[in-house]
């Protein structure tokens, strides 16, 4: 990361450095992807000419969502958040270790997470709801596939930082490489958190 | 000028501890919002509890585990002007698709 | 201001030299060149692509051009003069000059904004090559859909399109988040928000505007590309879906982008204005407010473009009402432009010609746009030439001439010499003249029922005249820019030097040596006012003494230089290659992913940065 923008912090006009500033203005951008990807989404709800259909109930019958599966990915990705701010707050106490291990275990959820993701997508295509099927196809999967998308640069990210850790170590004066990282995987977090609410716990 | 690094630094940071209860938090928030799905007597008001819930954790999220709360007041304004923007965009768009009054006429 | 200064790095000043320091800078002086001198060549191209536009339609039922040919024509222009002519010309003042303004020696992320132009270059390159190709995109700059559905456009044509854009939107992303952390981040010490030039403060919320719009029609790309290359169905009507989401996404993206053309020029006008008249900007605060007011109003106005389109009256008349606000803070800029030139000391210079010019067609281009505003007018109005006069009043009588009055306000301080005033004033006249006699006919074209986009008309339509004056007057806006280019070249070399200050400016720029030095200021500057300039200049004899005093006390400035940098070009080109492989196969995206990931790796690691 950049050591001068970092040790010049100080000499900054808000104080703080340059990177977290970009990184959340960043956030603000993607509130824009995302929430462009998810209005369309919301406003093509029902319009779908042909099945299958996301809720059971009417007036479709069967639905093709499974929601106690996708209830245990989301509660593994909420706590893939809770091993970021761990491996952040090990960091920041310079315990290299704990760093490390928290860096890993955070990464490893994330693939969990692309695991179950994976399984739901390929059990969607064999009860025939592919991209193309119908609306719904397009758009649930163009919206969890671009979520999925952020999650494994995610991963990368996160095992990047776990090599770099082991090799040479990150200090206290660079763990904001390490917060950065934290801030881009607590996004994807929410993002998913507002999916999991508007996709699959909202019916029809 | 640069005026309060070393303030920042200062303010109460939360302990690992604390992180740990807010993700158990979290996950009791999650256990709820699956539950009400299954109660049918909850239908009714499901949406806007569901939506409540989620806004819960959502912002738990960003005020804790994204540090915001105790972050200077820029990384708000950065974050949450284009997140209100964007809520307004996608609301717009979703009347305008009929997307609350699917038998209205326009 | 003292200029006395510690040891001052000499090395990277023989790495100065040659082809190879132009494709490895980091310097944002440099960047700010490289990206005008790729505009000023695409507003050439751009231009004879209008001119041929012009010709085929001086007479009717004209055979310069095919109806095809004609089609790619009108739509290239618009990308072109849009994309690749206002949007980088802005980016050329942002780079060369907001470090200046702010007193800072560079912008926040130098390699990031070297690779912003590289990107840029990439996408313009890429958006042209479609003509080497013979399919360049021509369903029209806003490609509405069904049209560009596969069964409709089943060329290469609409992919160009799609890769290009976001190409572009890519660079411009790049290059938003730089200028928001270095004008936030990286103002010299006394520097507060309000004591902003209001050009820096218009950039900021252009920079603010790109970020988040363009990430919309991103999506909207997207689903476009989906359509055409894996048989998805976001605007397909048969599947349920509405060929209006591409509208929308495409508007709500569309509308800021206007605003991101029109503030860089209000800005500039915001500088000449004062300097000019020699008195400070009347009521700065509520113009930078006006600013920000219209960047967030931006957001809310956007189906103004499909009144057409079956909407119903409650979103005509909500949309109606939200643009019709808009013009409120656009006029109080207005008023308060007059008031600061009212009672001043005037001197026409070429560059001031401009900013009133600006002011003038603006008006113009404001007022049919007001007229837009109201949906049973624009009922006939939408899709007319009215809407090509209007267009045309505030991007050419708006952005450009305020283009122009920056380039002929800003060319001393990055040059060390001045433009020719003669050559200038001709040139502005030419201009004035040749818009107006183009461009307003095109209004009564408009209201003659003549539509856009067609490639002929009838004899007998009614249109003959009013479309040859069209044409006449474009040639001579053609023959304005011949008269500028002999001017900028010619002044290149046998320009009067211009020193630091030839304009005696208020603003941190023209502290500094023209061009300026590598490390721009040998000392950060302390600023006590929005006129840091003119506060030293015009101090009484004791506070000259006080400001000499302080300066001594002051240590010496560590400077530090970013050194040159080709990781940039490396990954520009790898993402050439990413988007290169839509037209090949996949191996080929691989290859380009796996480039700008090895490039990231090694920007990472880089020393130096």
């Amino acid at each position: 990361m950049s050591t001068a923008a970092v040790a010049h912090a100080e000499e900054t006009s808000l104080g703080q450095p340059h990177l977290k500033i970009g990184f959340w203005t960043f956030l603000g951008s993607e509130c824009f992807f995302f929430g462009s990807l998810i209005a369309t989404y919301m406003s093509y709800r029902g319009h779908s000419v042909a099945g299958p259909f996301p809720h059971h109930g009417p007036p479709h019958g069967t639905g093709i969502l499974n929601i106690p599966v996708t209830s245990i990915s989301s509660f593994v990705l909420l706590t893939s958040s809770l091993a970021m701010v761990l491996a952040l707050a090990a960091c920041q106490k310079g315990d290299r270790k704990k760093t490390s291990f928290w860096l890993c275990m955070t990464a490893f959820f994330g693939l969990i997470f692309l695991g179950f993701q994976a399984y739901e997508f390929t059990e969607f295509y064999h009860n025939g709801l592919s991209l193309t099927k119908n609306l719904f196809g397009c758009t649930f999967f163009v919206l969890t596939g671009f979520h999925g998308a952020h999650v494994s640069i995610g991963v990368l990210w996160l095992l990047s930082l776990f090599v770099i850790n082991q090799r040479e170590g990150i200090p206290v004066e660079k763990s904001l490489s390490v917060e950065i990282a934290g801030l881009y995987w607590h996004f994807v977090d929410i993002v998913w958190i507002v999916i999991f609410t508007l996709v699959y716990l909202i019916p029809d | 000028m640069a005026d309060t690094l070393l303030e920042q630094e200062t303010h109460d940071h939360p302990t690992p501890s604390t992180y740990v209860k807010i993700g158990v938090i979290l996950t009791v928030i999650t256990a709820v919002e699956v539950s009400i799905y299954y109660i049918p007597a909850m239908r009714g008001v499901l949406v806007p509890l569901l939506l409540v819930l989620s806004a819960v954790k959502f912002l738990t999220v960003v005020g804790w585990y994204m540090h915001l709360k105790m972050d200077p007041v820029i990384y708000s304004r950065l974050f949450f002007a284009p997140l209100l923007l964007a809520t307004g965009m996608t609301v717009v768009l979703m009347l305008l698709f009929g997307h609350f009054f699917p038998h209205a006429k326009p | 201001m003292s200029t006395k200064a510690a040891a001052l790095p000499r090395l990277q000043e023989e790495a100065y030299k040659g082809a190879w320091s132009w494709i490895t800078t980091v310097d944002h002086k440099r960047v700010g060149i490289l990206y005008g001198m790729t505009a000023f060549s695409f507003f050439l191209i751009g231009g004879m692509e209008a001119l041929i536009i012009r010709t085929q339609l001086a007479g009717p039922e004209g055979t310069v051009v095919t109806a095809g040919t004609f089609n790619a024509l009108f739509t290239m222009h618009a990308l072109t003069m849009i994309f690749l002519v206002i949007m980088p010309l802005g980016a050329a003042f942002f780079n060369y000059m907001i470090p200046l303004m702010i007193g800072a020696r560079d912008v926040a992320f130098p390699r990031l904004n070297a690779l912003s132009y590289w990107v840029f270059l990439t996408g313009a390159l890429f958006l042209n090559v479609s003509f080497l190709v013979g399919t360049p995109p021509d369903v029209g700059w806003f490609a509405y859909a069904p049209l560009t559905a596969k069964a409709f456009s089943p060329t290469h044509a609409v992919d160009y399109y799609i890769f290009g854009l976001q190409i572009l939107g890519i660079s411009s992303m790049m290059a938003g988040f730089n200028f928001i952390v270095t004008i936030l981040n990286m103002r010299t010490p006394g520097m507060t928000m309000m004591r902003l030039p209001v050009f820096v403060w218009m950039t900021l919320v252009v920079q603010f505007l790109v970020v988040l719009a363009f990430p919309i029609i991103t999506v909207g790309l997207i689903f476009l590309q989906f359509d055409r290359f894996f048989g998805t169905h976001f605007y397909e009507a048969s599947a349920g879906a509405d060929p209006l989401l591409w509208q929308h996404l495409f508007w709500l993206f569309g509308h800021p982008e206007v605003y991101i053309l029109i503030l860089p020029a209000m800005g500039i006008v915001s500088e000449v204005l004062p300097t000019f008249s020699h008195k400070p900007l009347f009521g700065a605060p509520f113009v930078i407010f006006s600013g920000v007011l219209i960047g967030f109003l931006g957001f809310g106005v956007w189906s103004h473009h499909m009144f057409t389109t079956g909407l119903g009256p409650v979103a005509d008349a909500a949309f109606s009402t939200t643009t019709m606000m808009i013009a409120v803070p656009t006029a109080v800029k207005i008023f308060n432009w007059i008031a600061t030139i009212w009672g001043g000391r005037i001197r026409l210079t070429t560059a001031m010609l401009y900013a009133l010019g600006f002011i003038a067609m603006f008006i113009i281009g404001g007022l049919s746009g007001v007229m837009h505003a109201s949906p049973p007018v624009d009922l006939q109005q939408q899709d007319s030439y009215f809407v090509v006069a209007h267009i045309h009043y505030v991007l050419f009588g708006g952005s450009i001439l305020g283009l122009f009055a920056g380039i002929f306000y800003w060319y001393p301080k990055m040059t060390g010499r001045l433009l020719d005033e003669r050559l200038g004033k001709l040139q502005f006249w030419l201009q004035m003249i040749a818009l107006n006699v183009t461009f307003f006919p095109m209004h009564f074209l408009g209201v003659d029922g003549m539509p856009r986009r067609i490639y002929t008309y009838y004899g007998t339509d009614g249109w003959n005249g009013w479309n040859m004056v069209a044409t006449i007057g474009s040639y001579v806006l053609g023959l304005s820019v011949m008269i500028f280019l002999f001017n900028f070249f010619r002044s290149l070399r046998a320009g009067k030097p211009a020193g630091a200050d030839p304009w005696d400016g208020a603003t941190l720029e023209w502290t500094i040596p023209s061009p300026p030095p590598l490390y721009n200021f040998a000392r950060l500057p302390v600023v006590t006012s929005a006129r840091p300039f003119w506060e030293v200049k015009y101090a009484s004899a004791a506070q000259k003494a006080q400001m000499e005093k302080a300066e001594k006390e002051r240590g010496a400035d560590h400077i530090h230089i970013p050194p040159p940098s080709y990781w940039p070009i490396v990954l520009a080109f790898g993402m050439a290659v990413f988007f290169a492989g839509w037209f090949f196969n996949y191996y080929v995206n691989v290859a380009g992913v796996l480039i700008v990931l090895a490039a990231t790796f090694a920007w990472v690691y880089e020393p130096g940065h």
